[in-house]
């Protein structure tokens, strides 16, 4: 009985769990990345306790990668050390680890999985329950196997109707911060349904429970249906559905009235129409991240791009989401069209996101990002502007040098 | 008694500790980086004890540990209208005293001088009293054993699990 966060719950603890209710519960398996696993290992030795079990710690390198500083480097060595003294056998250098934890199968239906890093709501696109939380409460997992957790209430979100051309899940995500504000869904479970949901490929899902956080989501969660058990290659995926229930607000959104949208400076919730801010010159334009950076994403730039040139003043960086993405890109020449058309293509991880390694941003520049942070400083010089939106738009916009409508491109 | 460093809504982890700033786990690195553009007088000027009194969803954005930290080792305490849920948790988790209270802040201004008792909450600005909202439960017994770290490995999670589940109020937003 009740929300998907509820059944998830109820399912795994054996007795009934409802909103409100404090739990403790046993993960399936728990992230970190170069970032903040440091300071997990020092809460993880704190607790002076063995490794919970080293086949279900996941440890990537993807915010800093390569190491650019010494520094990095050696915070890098120590993790590396660590994963080796535990046997900790999933250590990835290949990409986002919000793409790897999703590729490589650890997220499944009816699954907990916690992940220090915000966008670890992420994996929800598969039917799971899963959070966002700090180095600590990662590290007492590294000990414990178990966290603790208050039953959120959640907040059903319907997107009803047909995607119009030019317009994508990214649009939607944005459509909806626009309307609940950054912090609408704090404390809160989100599901996002409805016949656009139903009709989006997993990549596509996977980018409206990336953003669930971005207006303070615990998780974002999707009902399992034809297109999960498509993707895991599985036909005995877990039957999850909402039994009865007791959403503390439902919204409804008819996507064929949503525009290309875009999120303006400073701040992920000052959402316009896309034409509100056509025109506008641009210095950088980074395609790729969490939000957007699957293949899919890729395939759409790959059409805008292909036999045309970036424009001189816009400094355009690709960066695949993972090696697998990678590597599917350069078999569907994808790679070649942006190389070909004068973008940077770079090693799959976090890229200019950021701002830690590379594409960083001068004062009073502008940027436009298919990732999902616009924050002052964020990528660079807190003075320098960050605009966000699709891979449509941003492909459009690295053709025009300013922010430009897809739709134009055809 | 303690300074205010008045901020707005929505400052974000990234304001609090830019990504050029955390590659470290160094605490005293990490303070000096506090705020440091969005607030470039506050790691030079802050003394403990001092508060920060900011507005809506402090702490939004990453899940860096490195931005509670960083106040931490200025020593100072956060007011803020509301936090991100992530920031809060983390807060109680490495023992940041962090209290929401909504009446407080358009009561007071950059650079007054005004009380905080963290163990109750109530605030003392220019002879008014404000009092924050109580911390959840599991936040109180985190804040009493001094961090999660210490409330797991001295008592296991036990000491959660046997709490009464109907015990928590729809008011009860704090670390949940």
């Amino acid at each position: 009985m009740g929300t998907l966060t509820e059944e998830i719950f109820s399912r795994r603890l054996g007795r009934r769990v409802r909103a409100g209710d404090t739990v403790v519960a046993p993960v399936d398996y728990v992230m970190g990345h170069d970032v903040t696993t440091p300071l997990a290992i020092e809460a993880f030795r704190e607790m002076d306790m063995p490794l919970w079990d080293p086949e279900r710690v996941i440890l990537v390198f993807d915010h800093i990668l390569p190491a650019n500083t010494v520094v990095a480097a050696g915070m890098h060595k120590q993790i590396r050390e660590f994963a080796q003294e535990f046997g900790i056998t999933h250590v990835f250098q290949e990409g986002i680890c919000h793409l790897l934890v999703v590729e490589k199968g650890f997220a499944r239906p009816g699954g907990l999985l916690v992940g220090a890093d915000s966008h670890s709501t992420t994996y929800g696109a598969l039917g799971c329950f899963s959070a966002g939380m700090g180095s600590t409460d990662v590290g007492v997992i590294f000990a414990t196997g178990k966290t603790w957790f208050k039953i959120p209430q959640t907040i059903r979100i319907e997107l009803l109707g047909q995607l119009r051309p030019g317009v994508y899940a990214k649009d939607l995500a944005l459509r909806i911060i626009k309307q609940l504000g950054a912090e609408g869904a704090n404390y809160l479970a989100v599901e996002w349904g409805g016949e656009a949901v139903r009709r989006m490929t997993m990549d596509q899902r996977l980018t409206l429970t990336n953003l669930t956080v971005d207006f303070g989501g615990k998780a974002g969660l999707i009902e399992p249906d034809v297109v999960t058990r498509d993707y895991l290659g599985e036909t005995d995926v877990a039957d999850l559905h909402p039994h009865n229930p007791d959403y503390l607000q439902r919204i409804e959104l008819d996507v064929e009235q949503v525009e290309p949208q875009i999120a303006c400076p400073p701040a992920i919730d000052n959402v316009k129409d896309l034409s509100a801010v056509e025109g506008l010159e641009l210095d950088e334009v980074f395609i790729g991240s969490c939000a957007n950076g699957r293949l899919e994403d890729l395939a759409i730039v790959a059409g805008y791009l292909k036999g045309r040139q970036v424009h001189p003043r816009t400094r355009t960086m690709v960066v695949p989401g993972s090696r697998a993405i990678y590597l599917e890109a350069l078999k569907a020449g994808y790679i070649e069209s942006f190389m070909e058309a004068g973008a940077i293509v770079m090693n799959a991880g976090c890229g200019p996101c950021l701002g830690r390694q590379h594409g960083v941003l001068a004062p009073g520049e502008r940027a436009l990002s298919t990732s999902n942070r616009n924050y002052p400083g964020r990528m660079g010089s807190a003075e320098a502007e960050i605009y966000l939106a699709s891979p449509a738009v941003a492909a459009a916009s690295a053709l025009a040098g300013a922010i430009a409508d897809p739709r134009r491109f055809g | 008694m303690a300074r205010v460093f008045k901020l707005g809504d929505g400052v974000s982890t990234d304001a609090i500790i830019p990504g050029r700033y955390n590659v470290t786990t160094d605490r005293a690195a990490l303070g000096r980086a506090c705020l440091i553009e969005a607030r470039p007088d506050f790691a030079s000027s802050v003394k403990p004890g001092d508060v920060i009194v900011a507005g809506r969803n402090f702490g939004c954005g990453s899940s860096r540990e490195h931005a509670p930290l960083a106040i931490k080792a200025c020593g100072a305490v956060v007011v803020a209208r509301s936090f991100a849920r992530i920031f809060q948790r983390n807060a109680v988790n490495i023992g940041l005293p962090v209290i929401q209270c909504d009446g407080v802040y358009d009561a007071v201004a950059d650079g007054d001088t005004i009380k905080v008792e963290v163990t109750s909450g109530v605030i003392t600005a220019h002879g008014a009293t404000y009092q924050g909202e109580p911390p959840s439960r599991v936040a109180q017994m985190i804040m009493q054993a001094g961090t999660l770290v210490d409330l797991v490995r001295t008592r296991g999670w036990a000491a959660i699990e046997e709490a009464e589940p109907g015990q928590v109020s729809r008011s009860d937003v704090a670390a949940r």
